[in-house]
This record gives structure tokens, sequence and C-alpha cells, in this order.
């Protein structure tokens, strides 16, 4: 596998403070290696979206980050700590190495500027030496990029679709070509038509311009498509996380599979749809071992008591995935 | 600009109609009012006044309803709105013109400073909630919230005095004669201090209050998350993303306090018994001064609107949701 570009580090992010704080993000590893797509899995309230804010440090208060560390390896140089950057050091860091693509396309744009000052800005920002009239051709060219006609540049958001203030969007996040794109269900307010358009695109930026990819998304059907690898968040923790083909085939954690069989297949023969009885716990009632126990079809003896440890299991393709689960002994934990 | 021309052709339409409304009211009330005023002025009106007065309130018995309507407009277009029964023989119009500059200077230079500082400070208390701005808000709102006339007493009373620097009474000094050179406008300033200081802190509470909420609500939205995530600095964040979506509801409001700059501080003007257009309208209603009464409405009317065209134009040079063209 190739060099990893962002390694999350045991992180911790709370909501609120002291005894009232409500644990959203708990004990996160993971790495993102360059130029793949790894995708980000769970139910409403697992935890996936405060995971990606607080890894670009965009946490609103109450939001805190109560521990860990996101390491960050550059093209060129040496690898450091986002979490500890100044606040001087962070502002260069957004969006020229790690640019993200929001949720709420409707609203990601301020909808009293146009266009071209909304993207220029972002260069007026980072690159001070660059004249108006090269800023201007970079911006025109990002739209060509994605799909959008350059003289929609005096356009204000108000005069565009949503798909297509959504392309914008990721015309802007790639504009000072990041290593890192986060897309937060980039699609989930597009319809489905426009939402394979825009993925479709975003596969083949990907592999023209090389940069790798944090997809979080409810849809594991869509992640199964489009990413490398897949991690499963449940209850703020990662419980699952393997090459997308083998999750697909074998998932491991019963919870993954129970998102597998939530969705129907396109081929093969018909089967009932489950779902996952149940619903996601209560971040400040936590149940006690391994949080999914009460929703569990396989629960048994230890799920209770302890919280399982996220590790290599012992099938034969172990080396390349990890599970959190009583049911599957891991050789050796991962962090 | 076809939005523009539209906009300009209601507010004429408005305006017509106001000034027919002027016009026809005086015509509505029971009785006759010009020989009510006749009895009160026992014979010091002439001939001459008494014929223009019956004009005016439209009981003129050898003219026709519409023929006084063609005469009322005409007059208005050459700026004749009578004579005034209080100060005979002077214009109407001439008594206004002398009272409207001492009203537009103190109210609306005080209103655009309060405007200023309050959206400023209002910025400033929304974008880092819970700094010492926040800790001003209280006062002012207690002080916005005590009674306008009481307030200005109380300044009167504590400030203003034989030896005080702060005069408590007129615009100017007695025995100055109004024109532009160095003995007038100092007094004039000085006379004015009062008085704007009073407006300021009766009504800047009301711009920080609206501007905080309005900072609040906008820096919650996705588009100052994606500003942050942008990398931009801090400061192009709060002004060029926050404030400038949060100031839109607050430049309606403040064009509208443009409107009733002219005839909104009855209460400022008889206070410090300032020679404006709220207190001329004080001493028209006292004395039973119709035409300058119906002059000073007009004119109230007139502002009323023209803030108005005022705003429409702002919001269309600020919020691009409001143009029309495609």
């Amino acid at each position: 596998m190739s060099e990893p570009v962002l390694e999350i580090r045991n992180l911790n992010v709370d909501y609120g403070l002291g005894e009232q704080a409500v644990h959203a993000v708990r004990d996160v590893n993971l790495t993102l290696h360059r130029g793949e797509v790894l995708g980000l899995a769970g139910e409403s309230g697992s935890g996936k979206s405060t995971l990606a804010y607080g890894l670009t440090r965009l946490l609103a208060p109450p939001g805190v980050i109560t521990g860990g560390e996101v390491v960050y390896h550059p093209e060129q140089g040496e690898a450091y700590d986002v979490l500890a950057l100044s606040d001087r050091g962070l502002r260069e860091f957004r969006w020229a190495e790690t640019a993200i693509v929001f949720q709420g396309a409707m609203n990601s744009l301020n909808p009293v500027h146009k266009i071209s000052t909304q993207l220029g800005d972002v260069l007026a920002a980072h690159e001070p030496t660059m004249s108006a009239h090269s800023r201007q051709a970079r911006c025109r060219e990002m739209l060509k990029l994605v799909g959008i006609s350059p003289d929609r540049m005096d356009a204000y958001p108000h005069q565009l679709s949503g798909g297509m203030r959504q392309r914008v969007m990721i015309g802007m996040a790639l504009i000072l070509q990041p290593q890192v794109v986060i897309m937060d269900e980039p699609t989930t307010a597009l319809d489905v038509v426009m939402q394979r358009q825009i993925l479709g695109q975003l596969i083949e930026l990907r592999e023209r311009l090389g940069f790798s990819v944090i997809f979080i998304t409810h849809d594991l059907s869509l992640l199964v498509e489009f990413s490398n690898r897949i991690a499963i968040m449940y209850g703020g923790r990662i419980v699952e996380e393997a090459p997308a083909a083998s999750l697909y085939r074998d998932s491991l954690h019963p919870y993954s599979a129970g998102l597998l069989s939530s969705f129907p297949a396109l081929r093969g023969p018909r089967r009932e749809l489950t779902g996952i009885p149940g619903s996601p716990p209560d971040l400040k009632g936590m149940p006690s071992g391994c949080s999914f126990h009460p929703r569990c079809p396989k629960v048994f003896e230890p799920c209770a008591g302890n919280i399982p440890v996220l590790g290599r299991p012992t099938t034969p393709d172990g080396a390349s995935r990890s599970v959190a689960c009583w049911l599957h002994p891991v050789v050796e934990s991962v962090g | 600009m076809r939005y523009v021309l539209q906009r300009i052709a209601f507010y004429v339409f408005t305006a017509w109609a106001a000034m027919t409304i002027n016009f026809f009211i005086p015509r509505m009330i029971p009785g006759d009012p010009v020989q009510a005023l006749l009895a009160r002025f026992q014979g010091q009106l002439n001939s001459d006044a008494i014929e223009s007065l019956y004009v005016l309130f439209g009981i003129d018995k050898n003219s026709s309803l519409w023929s006084d309507y063609v005469d009322y407009w005409g007059q208005l277009f050459r700026g004749d709105l009578g004579l005034s029964f209080s100060a005979f023989p002077s214009p109407v119009s001439e008594i206004i013109g002398e009272a409207l500059p001492w009203t537009v200077a103190l109210v609306g230079i005080t209103t655009v400073i309060s405007f200023l500082l309050g959206t400023s400070l209002g910025v400033l208390a929304g974008w880092r909630r819970g700094s010492w701005v926040d800790g001003l808000l209280p006062v002012t709102t207690f002080l916005s919230s005590v009674p306008y006339f009481w307030l200005g007493l109380l300044a009167i009373f504590l400030l203003a005095g034989p030896d005080s620097f702060f005069p408590s009474s007129g615009g100017y000094e007695g025995g100055l004669v109004p024109a532009w050179d160095q003995y007038f406008i100092p007094s004039a300033i000085q006379h004015s201090l009062l008085p704007a200081l009073t407006i300021l802190i009766s009504s800047v509470s009301g711009w920080i209050l609206s501007m905080r909420n309005m900072m609040v609500t906008v820096a919650a939205e996705d588009y100052i998350t994606v500003a942050h995530a942008k990398g931009l600095s801090e400061r192009r964040v709060a002004l060029s993303y926050a404030a400038r979506n949060a100031l839109l509801p607050n430049v309606s409001g403040f064009a509208l306090s443009l409107g009733f700059i002219v005839g909104g501080t009855l209460l400022v003007e008889i206070v410090f018994s300032y020679p404006g257009l709220g207190f001329l309208l004080f001493r028209a209603v006292g004395a039973k001064d119709y035409p300058l009464m119906q002059g000073i409405f007009l004119i109230i009317t007139i502002a009323v609107l023209v803030a108005n065209l005022i705003a429409d134009i702002l919001y269309l040079l600020l919020d691009p949701r409001t143009r029309k063209e495609g």
C-alpha cells in the first residue's frame, strides 16, 4: 500500500465540558493513504461528520478536541500535527492541504458575492502574490474543470441550480490542488441523477489530479461502488475497516452486515431487506461494553461487559482489514 | 433599472395619494373651520387671508371641487403652502424652510452616527460572544427603555445650568445671526451636543441588539463554516461573509429611521426648545395653525417616501437576490 497522507491517532471529540460532556468521537485511529478514496459510513449521530470537522479543527463550540493527533504528511517536507498548528499555520493549512465539500450544497455559498469573488478570495488568501488577472484565469479554469461554463463567473449563487452550486464547491475545493479532499455527504441534497453525475465527475478528477478523498455518507451502497476502503462508525468508534470489496462480500461486524442488508442488490437472488432493529445509541448514556450489543443479533456474554478492541482479525485477508467485535478474535490491535 | 423605475412610479403614486388625502381631509371636517379660526383671531386676519383660507380648506363657494383640486396642485408645485396663522403673514414654506435645516442637521447626523456606532458594536458583540461588548448590552438597553423626555430632562438637570458648558435650550446663542461664520457655527454645535447625546443614548441600543442577533444567526450559516475552512482571515470572514449578510435587515430599518428624522423627534425638540420641525409642529398644534400643520405633514410624508425609496435602492445594491434581471 502507498504511503499515508493523513493519520488520525486516538482522536477524541466531546461536545461540552466536564461531567455533562457528550463523547461524539472516541479513540478513532484511521489512516488515509495517498490517492485513495476512504469511505466513512454510519447512521446519523455515529460521529462521522464530527470526525471530519474535528480533524480540520472546524468544530463550532461547544465541540472540543480532547485528545489525539492528526498527522499530515505534505508532499514535500516533514509531517506535522494539525491539532498543534498555530492560528496562522492552521489558516495556511486549510484548503491548501485539506479542502472540504460540505453537506449543504444550497447554503455553502455566500449569497451576496459573485461566484468569481468566492473562488478568487481563496487565491487571494493563500497566494497573495498572484495577480488579479491570473486569479481570474485560474477561476475560469476551475469552473471549466467541473463542467460549468466560464461565463457563469459573474453569476450569484441564487442564479445557479443545486447541482451547479455543488459543482462550484467541488471546483473551489480543488482550486489550490490540495492533497486531501473531505466530502461530507456532498450529494445528499441532490437528486439521484445529479448524484451519479457529480460522483462520476469527482472520480474522474481524482484520477487526473491524484488527491485523496475521505468520503462521508450514510449511503453504504455509494461507498461500495466509489471507494477503495470503507470504515464503519458506530457510537463514535470505528467498528470495522476493510477494502470496499471485502467489506461488501463478507463483512465481519454484525453492524456492517446490518447496514449492507438494508439496501437491495441490483443482481442476484431476491432477499428480504432487514435493516437493523432498534435505534442509534444515545451518546449521553452509551451502553456498557460494545455499544452495539443491545441491537446486535449475535450478542453473547463478553459483549455487555467489555469494549472490544479494533484489531486485525485472524481471517485469511486479516492483514488488510480490522474489526472491533468479540466474535472475531484479533491478533494485533490497531493504533 | 426597470425595477427602480417601477419603484419610483409606485412612490410617485403614493405621494399623489397622500397629498390628495391631505387636500380632502379639511373638507371632510364638519362645520366651517375658517369661521372657527376667524372667531379665534378676532378680526386680525385681512380679507386676502380669509380668501386663501377658504381656498385652502376647499370651501370656496364660488368654485367647484375639481377646480379647487387643480388650484391646490398648482400651489404645491409653486412651493406655496399658504400663509401661517400663528406667524401671520409669513408663508408656511418660509417657516418650514427655517426650521428644517435644524432638524435635519441635528437628528440626521445623530441618526447616522447612532446607526454606524450601533452596527459596529453589534458586529463585534455578535462575532465575539461573551466579550466586553456583551456586557454593554444591558446598560444600553436600560438607557433606551428610559422614557425619552425624562432622559432629556435629567440631562438638562444634571449637565446644563448657568455655569455649565451645555446650554439647556435653543439652537444657538441669543444675539447671534445665523450665518456660516466663526461665531455662529461653534455656538450651534455647542447647543446641539446635549440633544444629540440623549438621542444617541436612547437609540443606539436598538441597532446594537438587532445587529448582534443577526450576526449570531448568520454565524451559524454553512457559508461561514466554508469561509473558515477556506483559510480566510478572521477579519474577512467576519466582515465580508458574516456582517455583510447580517447587515441586510438593518439597512431597511436604517432607511426607515431616516424617514422619521423629519417628524419623529418631537420630544427632543420640545424638551430642548430646539428650533426644529418637531418644535414647530408642537407650536402649530398649540396655536391651531392648520396651514402650518398641513405643510409639516406634507414634508413628513415626502421624507418617509423618499426614505423608503432609498431603502429599496440600497437593498438592490446590497442584496443581489432582489435584482430581477437574470
